[in-house]
């Protein structure tokens, strides 16, 4: 089956590998980290993501750049807040985000 | 006209780890109903009883305010900013995640249990440095008064957070009617039955029930002898 594909944004290094994990840990997703504004922009454009979770640490306007830039690329793709830090609310806006 | 929902304490899902039973009013962890998210910035009302000497390991945080309030018991607690204290019931503590933390908690007790209501709240700033604030409230409690224990305004002597939302507690050992006025009229009120029985305009509530309530300015609250009630005022787009 293939797996949904999460880009997840956060430049706090352990919340992001808790949060690729917990992704990892659902048989039906696959996470993909990135810690900075250009990390995610480059692998926005290597692979095919369904979605972009937006943690914390990139400055606002980085948020926006990064933001503007992901909408150019792919206006399909939804982009979304990621709140908590753990696995608290990380599925619920998951499932929310693809409209399950 | 005003709006509002109910949740009754059958209607919380529940989960049960062992050492580890909560009761979620909203979609947390593994438990997911597009019915049951939040109410206005309130994202997670959990009801958790921790068995003695067990707890929480360290595990992260970030943009999320975090409200701890003991029921029962003691937690003890550690986190990233160095912070190491024991919370006890008649206190609350407050963590404001913003750009990351981690913490542990644990039942400070080995032979009973503790209880303790974990709130998140989303934060109306995201990214901010994260911070730790604990209070004794009991000390300063009127009986049969509701008591500000949380305000988003340092000033105002309450723990405090980046949210503008006020909680307020009460124990009652008689039949009471109390008006609650909304600070802001674009807030909800949310009204969590703690212990004992209490009607909020014409909703008569239960122990843990809990029943939000927006689009109006002031809410009655009759409580029965012997209630405790915890009240969430909370915006309802933040």
């Amino acid at each position: 089956m293939e797996k949904t594909e999460i880009l997840i944004v956060c430049t706090h290094d352990e919340i992001l590998k808790t949060i690729v994990r917990l992704i990892d840990s659902n048989s039906t997703m696959h996470g993909t980290g990135a810690n900075s504004l250009e990390q995610a922009l480059t692998l926005f454009k290597s692979t095919a993501f369904q979605l972009v979770l937006l943690g914390a640490g990139l400055e606002p306007q980085e948020e926006e750049e990064l933001i503007l830039n992901l909408n150019r690329s792919n206006r399909k793709v939804p982009i979304v807040y990621h709140y908590g830090g753990g696995s608290g609310l990380l599925f619920t806006e998951i499932y929310q985000a693809l409209g399950k | 006209m005003s709006k509002s929902v109910l949740h009754t304490a059958e209607s919380r899902d529940k989960s049960d780890h062992g050492w580890l039973k909560s009761y979620h009013t909203f979609s947390f962890g593994g438990n997911y109903n597009p019915e049951r998210i939040q109410f206005g910035a309130l994202r997670v009302l959990n009801d958790d009883w921790v068995n003695g000497g067990m707890g929480f390991g360290e595990h992260p945080h970030d943009n999320m305010e975090i409200i701890s309030i003991p029921l029962s018991g003691a937690l003890q607690h550690e986190d990233s900013m160095n912070n190491i204290a024991v919370i006890e019931s008649g206190e609350i503590q407050v963590m404001s995640a913003g750009t990351g933390i981690y913490h542990k908690e644990f039942n400070k007790n080995e032979n009973e249990p503790a209880a303790f209501l974990q709130i998140w709240l989303f934060p109306n700033q995201r990214n901010v440095e994260p911070r730790y604030q604990q209070q004794r409230y009991s000390d300063r409690s009127i009986p049969n008064e509701f008591q500000q224990i949380l305000s988003p305004d340092p000033s105002e002597g309450s723990v405090w957070i980046y949210q503008n939302a006020w909680f307020n507690i009460a124990d009652f050992d008689m039949e009471k009617s109390t008006d609650y006025k909304l600070k802001n009229k674009d807030n909800g009120l949310y009204v969590f039955m703690l212990k004992g029985s209490a009607s909020v305009g014409t909703q008569a509530l239960n122990e843990r029930d809990g029943y939000g309530i927006w689009d109006t300015d002031e809410v009655t609250i009759r409580t029965a002898k012997g209630s405790k009630i915890l009240l969430m005022e909370v915006p309802m787009n933040y």
